[in-house]
């Protein structure tokens, strides 16, 4: 079977032609025709060039820009990474490669980076991509006057220089051994920059597989191939219209009947009905997207413990899991580190549904109920409002009085998210668990949800970001999980999985990427016409 | 005539004054709404120092009586400002929005207003037979549904089922007019279904009104035949209050279709000033309502005065 495999995987390389394919493996005693179906489905997996690709995406506002420093929706990521490239790219394995850059280096101690970049790239307006647009692209970000969402990513990075035309080294106010997945966050695209050192990002020029050419926010973007794309083997399509289909019932008829080729964010309710219609296939990928419930931890009665502890034993995860999610997910375990991450530590052991635990936790407490307020709305995450109402119904038996607090869906962000001490939250994940635990439980983070602070794991958190050496990086983030696990602030109960949807035309890798939605963002590039 | 010149004047100066209140309502309610522009677009992405460098970029930290007046200021010379989002001229921005709307508004309006009148007449000609009862339950039940209801249903039967129709509106200028026709099908059916009964009870009830008048049964007497009394002599003289209802239901096809251009995915003004309000970008928020409130200002002026051509009468209220 593994010779049939090697020689599937020359015919999809066009290494062999179909003749030497039927022949040897028919000597192998398969029959004619098995052989002769097996030859198809392998050519047909090599990836074509061609089509129109029409992408119907969940999301997309009137107030998009072309402006990565604001980009906030699955909709502008997949342009944007469809327009322009980063540094470095988390493929569709998940693991980290070069993009724009040939490769980077590292000092011993994690401080100092030099990324070699490649040679003769071009953006789309015929300027050759230098160090100069690297360096301004990451000032652009970095600025005082900076209104960019990454920031606070870029903060550490205290000088940025360039050496000769083609290196770029990055100095850093400590150790991190993940730099090169930083720089391929999605709001650190390589713009085009004038010798003044100002970006331009106006005109969606990049060094991306597609050239922008209509872009009409928040309603249609169409794209043409880039002739002269660097990169080998992506961006497959000629064309591509991409239009924002909010309505989840309009973008599923929009598949059904062959308007679009893809859609984004299937209907969880009826996705079991979509499945049966032919010329439709549903996708779906178990990411690091997350909903945590974080508890302000420098607030009565969250402060104490064992009242973090009893709350967290006194939710059913798996009826979450199949009324909010509709089994499309997987529980969660009190800390935001994905199976699809790195160092996931699996020797945790899961945390169920226990009264019996909780009930004794809110003994050690010293109080034999609580009554606490949970905020919610369904900006949080779809289901966040019911996923509120179950929680109060299972705490209700451990003697818990939960009272959801309706919250307005407009303005979520702005005044519940990290105002109130308890509230529901949805986090797309990161790539590292580095990035996962600097933003949302270092101490003094912006972001830091529960106000946790414990001292060891902040150690461990700065030993870890400088360690080199993987396997006693591996045992300090799963320490690491067990410390959140154990005294964090925040129930995370469930991951939830993207769930896509595309016609049977459309042809992908085997495997997709976790990291974002529609085969990490990039499924412009990644994906073809069978 | 003349006098119609006056009352015309007379309205587009209250007009214009309505104009201004709506203005500064809507900006005074942006005001209050939680949260502002910058906050709204990095979202949770939010942090306070990127909020202020934000707020300084677009100027969101003068306070809101400075912003309302430099605003009024370069509106009154003509200038409509910028999205707050897009950095995009709002006339720009706008006009192809309005473009869209407007499209479907008249080929909604091409295919309802005659189809509602029809109806009407037809339903008061043969006034309690089975053809006015069913006319009526019928527009009655398709009024009485919420429009995205119709508009799904439609899409199950002409797009999913029949396949006749695309099931979404994606209309670009890419395409011809009769193609852009085709595409906007289905949204102009569903308002069609919506907006006819009251159209057509009005047209109904309006003649049938009339129909009890001394001059009516004189020409009965006169043996005319029920058709030509309706259209030569009663029609005419129920024509006011039909125009009324049919300019109102126009304006009704412009400002108040965001339901059916969020089911079809038609890109019309409606959606735009949705996310606008939603993201709290004022100008654009601005430029929509004032425009909407145009739409109906302007349109109440046009019923009044077909009212008046028709009836020269309303011209001496007594």
């Amino acid at each position: 079977m593994e010779k049939i495999d090697q020689l599937k995987q020359l015919a999809q390389n066009s290494k062999i032609g179909r003749r030497e394919f039927m022949s040897t493996v028919t000597a192998m005693g398969v029959t004619v025709a098995a052989a002769s179906t097996m030859w198809s489905s392998s050519v047909q997996a090599a990836p074509k060039r061609g089509g129109r690709m029409r992408m119907g995406s969940a999301h997309g506002n009137t107030t998009d820009t072309l402006d990565p420093s604001t980009f906030n929706n699955g909709s502008i990521i997949q342009q944007g990474y469809a327009m322009r490239n980063h540094l470095s790219e988390v493929d569709n394995d998940g693991t980290l490669v070069p993009e724009l850059a040939e490769g980077w280096e590292a000092s011993d101690d994690a401080s100092e980076w030099v990324f070699t970049l490649r040679k003769g790239v071009e953006f789309h307006n015929g300027k050759t991509m230098d160090a100069n647009d690297v360096i301004s692209t990451m000032n652009y970000h970095r600025g005082k006057d900076s209104k960019s969402a990454a920031k606070p990513l870029l903060a550490p990075v205290t000088e940025l220089k360039a050496d000769g035309k083609n290196k770029v080294v990055f100095k850093l106010s400590g150790g991190s051994a993940d730099f090169p997945y930083t720089v391929s966050d999605y709001h650190l695209a390589i713009m085009p920059a004038d010798a003044s050192g100002k970006v331009d990002w106006q005109s969606g020029v990049g060094t991306g597989g597609y050239i922008k050419q209509k872009f009409e926010p928040g309603v249609r973007a169409t794209y043409k191939r880039n002739p002269n794309y660097f990169k080998a083997g992506r961006a497959h399509f000629d064309e591509v219209e991409f239009l924002t289909i909010t309505d989840v019932v309009a973008r599923t008829n929009a598949l059904t009947t062959g308007e679009i080729d893809a859609m984004s964010r299937c209907d969880l309710k009826t996705v079991h009905l979509l499945k049966r219609r032919k010329g439709v296939k549903v996708e779906e990928v178990t990411g690091t997207l997350h909903y945590t419930i974080p508890m302000h931890t420098d607030v009565a009665p969250f402060d104490n413990n064992h009242v973090r502890m009893a709350l967290k034993y006194a939710v059913d995860r798996e009826v979450l899991l199949k009324t909010i999610l509709r089994g499309h997910g997987v529980v969660g375990n009190d800390h935001p580190i994905s199976t699809a991450n790195r160092y996931h530590n699996g020797d945790l052991p899961q945390r169920t549904y226990d009264l019996d635990k909780a009930k004794f936790h809110l003994k050690k407490a010293g109080v034999g109920s609580i009554s606490v307020d949970l905020s919610a709305a369904d900006a949080a995450f779809v289901g966040a409002v019911d996923a509120a109402v179950l929680y109060k119904e299972h705490a209700a038996k451990a003697g818990i009085n939960i009272n959801v607090v309706r919250e307005p869906s407009d303005g979520y962000w702005s005044n519940v998210w990290l105002k109130k001490p308890w509230c529901m939250v949805y986090w797309g994940g990161r790539p590292t668990e580095d990035m996962m635990f600097s933003q949302s439980l270092a101490t003094g983070a912006d972001w830091n949800e529960s106000h946790f602070s414990n001292k060891r794991f902040m150690e461990l958190l700065i030993k870890a970001r400088a360690e080199l050496d993987e396997d006693k990086r591996r045992v300090m983030y799963h320490e690491m999980q067990r410390i959140v696990n154990m005294d964090g602030g925040t129930v995370v109960p469930l991951f939830a999985n993207y769930v896509f949807a595309m016609s049977d035309k459309v042809m992908h890798d085997p495997k997709m990427a976790g990291n974002w939605d529609m085969d990490g963002d990039k499924s412009l590039e990644r994906w073809w016409f069978g | 005539m003349s006098q119609i010149a006056k009352l015309v004047a007379q309205r587009l100066a209250l007009g214009l004054l309505t104009l201004f209140v709506i203005s500064l309502i809507i900006f005074l309610c942006v005001e209050m709404l939680p949260g502002n522009f910058s906050e709204a677009i990095l979202g949770q992405a939010a942090t306070p120092e990127t909020v202020a460098a934000f707020n300084r970029e677009l100027g969101l930290d003068l306070p809101p009586h400075e912003r309302y007046f430099t605003w009024l200021f370069n509106m009154v010379q003509g200038d409509f400002g910028r999205s707050l989002a897009s950095k995009r001229e709002l006339s720009e921005l706008l006009g192809y929005r309005l473009e869209n709307t407007l499209f479907l508004a008249s080929v909604a309006a091409v295919i309802a207003i005659p189809l509602a009148v029809t109806l009407g007449v037809l339903a008061a000609l043969y006034r309690e037979s089975f053809y006015d009862r069913a006319i009526n339950v019928v527009t009655l039940s398709s009024i009485s549904f919420p429009e995205f209801f119709v508009a799904y249903i439609l899409i199950l039967v002409l797009a999913q089922n029949l396949g006749w129709f695309p099931a979404i509106s994606n209309i670009n200028d890419e395409l011809s007019f009769w193609q852009k026709i085709y595409r906007t099908a289905l949204p102009a059916f569903t308002l069609t279904l919506v907006c006819v009964a009251h159209m057509m009870r009005m047209t109904r009830a309006a003649i049938i009104n009339l129909l009890a008048s001394p001059y009516i049964e004189m020409a009965r007497l006169k043996g005319l035949r029920p058709t030509r009394i309706i259209l030569k002599h009663a029609l005419p003289n129920a024509l006011a209050p039909i125009i009324n209802v049919v300019v109102l239901n126009m304006a009704y096809l412009v400002v108040g279709v965001v339901l059916v251009e969020v089911v079809f995915v038609y890109p019309g003004l409606g959606q735009l000033f949705v996310d606008s309000v939603r993201s709290r970008d004022i100008p654009v928020v601005q430029a929509c309502s004032l425009i909407f409130a145009m739409t109906y200002v302007l349109l109440n002026l046009l019923a009044d005065v077909l009212s008046i051509m028709s009836n020269p009468r309303l011209l001496h209220p007594r």
